[in-house]
């Protein structure tokens, strides 16, 4: 079976994130299994310490054009084809960004390559690529068995160990050529970087996340009382945010904001991929949600099995009775 | 402008979701079906573009569940007409598939633009619109928020959602298929009488899928619930009692001073 193995190092603006590193851990120790070939497909411009960080790969192929500042998925796709042509990778590891993910499917429908989303673990055997995707809310795990290559998997962010991945080396870097789109039935016309919120969320040591299970857009009103008490801001899942309960800037997940707050409390939140994304790395991880069965309840640290809207007053009672004795 | 929205219902977490005994598949005696939250707001989308364009509404699904239901409440909110796929969808409706479902069937019609959610709960195999879109030779962007068109022009202008809040503003050439995250406002509500109504009024047309070889894209060896990692120390008793056990714990990390 082919081993070869590509990453694609996905980054909007600088800096490379560290899900790239986390693939790459993990491309590492099947290299190590199964002398798999690893290349990182890079878009730059780069740096010789972003290149030299790629030490677990044996070449780094760098792609300079305009998409890899003002990305388009048709764009980044065509680096990817090159890539592949160039590294023939029996596994196409991509993480699960809202960019990659369109590059992916694209390129599992060009080539007929097997693609599977939103994984959490993978290995090479000898009947073929095995991977467990994680489903419907992150209640239930997938393990499929893809018995052709190349086979293009989605990654979530949080699977694997970023140190893993951070070896430095001397891995050999490769220019690709700039992708030509000669009809070019899509281009990037603006980058909007992060609108300035109101609250830097990453800075605050106190976070209180809202989502669904707080039903309605009057109920936040109570939790931000709370924040008040704690010193701490109010942020939210995506529903909440996609029903205009809070505005953008608010939302913690794959497509928000990435926060380690040393508390974060979670009302009403199941605890869907997409969240968890966001929040896992917080230092103390307290989840209030009515299923005792959530997944949230699977990274906090402390859980109640309740509903946030008799808990949250109960709360903010048992604090004034703390302010008063103190 | 010909606007088509594919809509797709998945379980509803809501409900405890069951393996059945082959471990490959959910049970689906108890399994209750809702429509995709992405898909909403892709309807909602398509409906905004409507009353700013003109143009046609047509929602299609496949022909499982509470299929009627969902497009009867589709028409109810503001689509013009409505049809289901039929076929057998008993081994699954992977994203494949039903992008192979729907080349072969609804879009053989000219449509300026395709929505469909960004994503399902159930979508293993990766998000059915890229398939499609793929399958017709039109560009396809997913994580959109906001889509404009300038029909003289034949393109529309979309949102695209990045990783920490960040955005991109791509023109898109028309036909394009557009994969919904979020619709520039929440999905619209429909009163259960004006549904009743449209109900009585309504035809929901039926395209019969071609029985052919559908792409299969692997195997699922077996399907897990997630289990509890016991990381959580759960809390219990009454919301007082919780209520100060949380005080406590807050007290022990410094938070209140």
């Amino acid at each position: 079976m082919n081993t070869n193995i590509l990453v694609y190092a996905e980054r909007l603006r600088s800096g490379i994130p560290g899900i790239v590193y986390e693939l790459l851990g993990k491309a590492r120790a099947l290299a190590e299994a199964h002398g798999s070939d690893i290349s990182v497909l890079l878009p730059g411009p780069a740096t010789e310490e972003e290149v030299a960080s790629f030490g677990a790969a044996h070449r780094v192929l760098i792609v300079e054009h305009d998409a890899a500042t003002s990305p388009t998925p048709e764009g980044m796709l065509q680096s990817v084809h090159d890539a592949a042509a160039l590294t023939q990778p029996g596994l196409l590891l991509m993480p699960a960004t809202t960019l990659a993910s369109d590059v992916a499917a694209l390129f599992a429908a060009d080539t007929g390559a097997r693609l599977v989303t939103n994984c959490i673990d993978f290995d090479i055997t000898h009947d073929g690529i095995t991977a467990c995707s994680r489903q419907y809310g992150g209640k239930i795990l997938v393990d499929v068995l893809v018995d052709s290559t190349p086979a293009v998997l989605c990654v979530l962010a949080g699977a694997f160990q970023e140190q893993e991945g951070c070896v430095t080396g001397t891995p050999s870097p490769v220019k690709l050529p700039s992708p030509v789109l000669p009809d070019q039935r899509m281009r990037a016309t603006r980058f909007i970087p992060p609108a300035p919120g109101d609250v830097d969320l990453a800075q605050m040591p106190v976070l209180l996340s809202v989502g669904r299970g707080i039903q309605n857009k009057e109920n936040i009103g109570i939790v931000e009382e709370l924040a008040s008490k704690l010193n701490g801001a109010v942020c939210a899942s995506r529903p909440v945010i996609d029903q205009g309960w809070l505005p953008l800037t608010r939302q913690i997940g794959r497509s928000g904001l990435m926060v380690k707050p040393r508390v974060y409390m979670a009302f009403g939140i199941s605890g869907a991929p997409e969240h968890v994304e966001g929040m896992k790395d917080a230092g103390l991880i307290i989840a209030i949600n009515t299923d005792r069965t959530a997944p949230i309840f699977n990274v906090a640290h402390y859980g109640v099995a309740a509903d946030a809207l008799d808990v949250v007053p109960a709360l903010l009672e048992a604090l004034e009775n703390v302010v008063q004795h103190t | 402008m010909d606007i088509l929205v594919f809509l797709k219902q998945v379980p509803d977490l809501v409900e405890e979701l069951e393996i059945d005994a082959g471990g490959t598949t959910l049970d689906s005696t108890w399994l209750r079906y809702i429509p995709s939250e992405y898909d909403e707001h892709a309807l909602e989308q398509a409906l905004l573009l409507k009353e700013r364009h003109g143009g046609t509404v047509h929602v299609v699904t496949i022909d499982i569940g509470e299929a009627d239901d969902m497009l009867y409440s589709a028409l109810a909110k503001g689509a013009d007409s409505a049809g289901k796929i039929t076929a057998d969808f008993s081994d699954g409706a992977s994203s494949t598939r039903l992008a192979t479902a729907l080349q072969d069937t609804v879009c053989t019609h000219p449509y300026d633009v395709i929505l469909t959610g960004v994503q399902s709960i159930d979508d293993v195999e990766g998000p059915t619109g890229a398939f499609l879109a793929r399958g017709l030779g039109i560009p396809y962007v997913g994580s959109v928020n906001g889509v404009s068109v300038n029909g003289d022009a034949g393109r529309a202008l979309v949102r695209k959602e990045y990783p920490g809040g960040a955005f991109s503003e791509i023109e898109v050439h028309l036909p394009a298929l557009i994969g919904i995250q979020a619709a520039e406002q929440p999905p619209r509500y429909v009163p259960i009488s004006r549904i009743r109504q449209t109900k009585a009024q309504a035809h929901i047309s039926e395209y019969a899928a071609p029985e052919t070889a559908h792409p299969t894209w692997g195997r699922v060896l077996s399907m897990r619930k997630v289990e509890s990692t016991g990381s959580a120390v759960m809390l219990d008793g009454d919301p007082g009692a919780v209520a100060q056990q949380l005080v406590d714990i807050l007290q022990e990390h410094n938070v209140l001073r």
